[in-house]
């Protein structure tokens, strides 16, 4: 699969979550441009939501200033649409937009619009099949996550699960730039997946400096970085935006 | 009924989480099976409502406020603390005692459950955080300087519409973020599975109670059951006991606000459409899009965009059926009530109160009408006062 593809293209991928329509959808555009030109190798791109459970501040809020703008599931359909040729994009949406918009829908239009995948963080093993099955047949990838508090058994299940690549939440709680990930208990929880599957495993949740990534490269295959990109433009537009995040990327690396 | 092993009634419940908390839910049914199966557990629940909450509360016969049709009140508001939430909190702390957690978090819209959670890790020596939307902080402050007193640490959400359902969305968030110690106190028979069926089982009591002295003193069932219903656990706790009773009709009053076309409503089941919303899925007041609305209520116990699964489940199977009662209509019957009976009914019940009114037109004086009282108005008086004062 594409996304697959991707992630091996590099080690350790780097995959850049964005909020469709923060600050408004035309600087987005602009930004995965800009991730893309700097080597991230795909795109995380969030579907605003008002309730996002999993989400801590930074993201919520810039989920907020994009439903300021009225920018809707529809709208980052598109959006994935004129930039499909950029970079793979993974849609990250919790999943009532998905519901109200039909499983099958989403997954037939997802398609049409050229998304590499999608995840739906509040779908878990127990929930996620209906949806998890449309994409399959459309060719989608479906990341699904493992938490810190996520059993042996149940992460090999989650693992057999995902397609594109396994999603590992660094730590308990939400989103946000934070603290050194506990690298002592991901190399454990990697292990169990690396048994369970041969697909790209990637790191997230807190993944926000230098360092992090350094301390992640030796085990994990990709690291996935949201809150710390959306801190580094947030109050910026253009060109300024521009500029910000690619100086940031860089100093990721 | 009980729920199906996925966590449904019919088409709705379920388990829509992020994975950290998948592992607590499961921690969580696991716990509460076992609690449930073992009669020491209840013996001591059914001890405490006895001698701490004041159970049994009465039921007792609104003669002054029915109009024809007998009328008869539970008085869920003689209950310690005011309401019929203290019998959730507290079957809650004890299971949050047997699975060795060591503090509790709640959400609060008005600040009852708030209240209610407070008092219960007072007498049981949890540590309590209460997350409290910004903008009901500021309107409840008497319920907020209580739940300080009583020792709880108040925590002003200030995310999304800063009410019930952004401090709702904080309460899960505290909870992903401390799993491993910490025991969630859901206030409602929402939420992901198992919470809507352990809230229940902790509110039974009220129709348990009411159906048995329906019977002792007037020799029938009622002919209709009235509840209002926000995310539904005062309605949930007595219904359940009537479910089997095909002749007693289940009538749960939404909050219609300003009216359901109004877009100033909280009438999930009226006007909303099925969603998921924290946890599981149910109706929800939202937008085409999947976002879920800001909600009006003159009640803050009932301004929630969601309602339980089993309310929708009862709603699809019409073996109960949901009306709505506006902001006007609820105060009324909170006045009326007031002078009627010398009891001050919640705002929130008031809404049970005025339905029962409409209802009693089309029932004749061999019915018999049994209304939950869910709680008392004390917290509404400035709120009630400030609005008739505005309109003189």
């Amino acid at each position: 699969m594409q996304l697959e593809r991707a992630l091996r293209a590099q080690t350790p991928a780097f995959i850049a979550y964005l909020m469709a329509g923060d600050p408004d959808v035309e600087t987005t555009e602009m930004l995965i441009d800009a991730v893309a030109r700097c080597g991230a190798a795909a795109v995380e791109l969030g579907v605003p939501y008002g309730d996002p459970l999993a989400d801590g501040p930074t993201i919520a809020a810039a989920g907020q200033r994009a439903l300021s703008k009225g920018v809707t599931l529809r709208d980052v359909l598109a959006l994935t649409d004129r930039v499909r040729e950029k970079i793979p994009i993974v849609l990250f949406t919790y999943f009532n937009p998905v519901y109200r918009y039909g499983v099958g829908a989403f997954a037939a239009d997802a398609a049409k619009a050229g998304a590499a995948g999608a995840i739906v963080p509040d779908l878990t093993l127990e929930e996620v099949e209906p949806l998890r099955e449309r994409l399959q047949e459309r060719n989608l990838a479906m990341p699904l996550l493992v938490a810190p508090t996520t059993l042996a058994y149940r992460a090999a299940e989650i693992a057999r699960k995902a397609t594109g690549f396994v999603y590992v939440v660094s730590r308990l709680g939400v989103t946000g730039a934070g603290k050194a990930p506990n690298v002592k208990a991901l190399r454990a929880q990697i292990a169990t997946l690396r048994s369970a599957t041969h697909l790209p495993i990637a790191v997230g949740f807190g993944v926000s400096h230098r360092s992090h990534v350094k301390a992640l490269a030796p085990y994990a295959d990709a690291f996935i970085v949201g809150s710390a990109l959306i801190d580094a433009y947030t109050g910026t537009r253009g060109s300024e935006a521009l500029e910000r995040v690619e100086r940031f990327v860089q100093s990721l690396r | 009924m009980k729920p199906d092993a996925r966590g449904y009634f019919g088409d709705f419940g379920g388990r829509f989480v992020p994975e950290v908390l998948a592992y607590a839910l499961d921690e969580l049914e696991r716990a509460m099976v076992l609690a449930f199966d073992d009669p020491s557990f209840w013996s001591e629940y059914r001890a405490l409502l006895s001698s701490y909450v004041g159970r049994p509360s009465p039921i007792y016969r609104a003669e002054r406020f029915e109009t024809d049709v007998p009328t008869f009140v539970k008085r869920e508001d003689l209950n310690h603390t005011g309401s019929h939430k203290i019998d959730n909190t507290l079957g809650q702390a004890l299971l949050a005692r047997r699975m060795g957690k060591q503090r509790l978090i709640a959400e609060t819209g008005a600040g009852q459950h708030g209240v209610a959670t407070a008092t219960v890790g007072a007498k049981f020596g949890f540590p309590v955080d209460v997350y409290m939307g910004a903008r009901d902080v500021e309107r409840q402050a008497p319920n907020v300087a209580l739940m300080r007193l009583l020792g709880a640490t108040v925590h002003p959400v200030t995310s999304g519409t800063q009410t019930l359902k952004d401090a709702t969305n904080e309460a899960f968030r505290a909870w992903a973020a401390g799993v491993e110690e910490t025991f969630y106190v859901i206030g409602s028979v929402v939420g992901a599975h198992p919470y809507p069926y352990m809230v229940r089982e902790f509110q039974r009591v009220i129709g348990d109670e009411a159906r048995v002295q329906c019977i002792e003193a007037y020799g029938r069932l009622p002919s209709d059951v009235v509840a209002c219903v926000g995310g539904g656990s005062n309605a949930i706790g007595i219904f359940t006991a009537f479910l089997d009773d095909a002749d007693v009709k289940l009538w749960g009053v939404e909050a219609a606000g300003e009216g359901l076309a109004s877009g100033k409503t909280a009438a999930s089941l009226g006007a909303g459409s099925v969603g998921v919303l924290h946890g599981s899925r149910s109706y929800v007041l939202q937008t085409d899009d999947g976002q879920v609305v800001e909600t009006h209520s003159v009640s803050a116990g009932l301004d929630y965009p969601g309602v339980g699964p089993e309310h929708a489940y009862l709603k699809e199977s019409g073996r109960a059926t949901y009306v709505n009662v506006s902001d006007e209509e609820a105060l009324s019957a909170f006045q009326e009530f007031a002078r009627a009976e010398g009891i001050v009914p919640a705002l929130e019940s008031a809404h049970a109160l005025a339905f029962a009114r409409r209802l009693a037109r089309e029932r004749s004086s061999r019915d018999l009408i049994l209304v939950n009282l869910s709680g008392r108005g004390d917290k509404d008086l400035a709120h009630v006062a400030s609005l008739l004062s505005s309109r003189m």
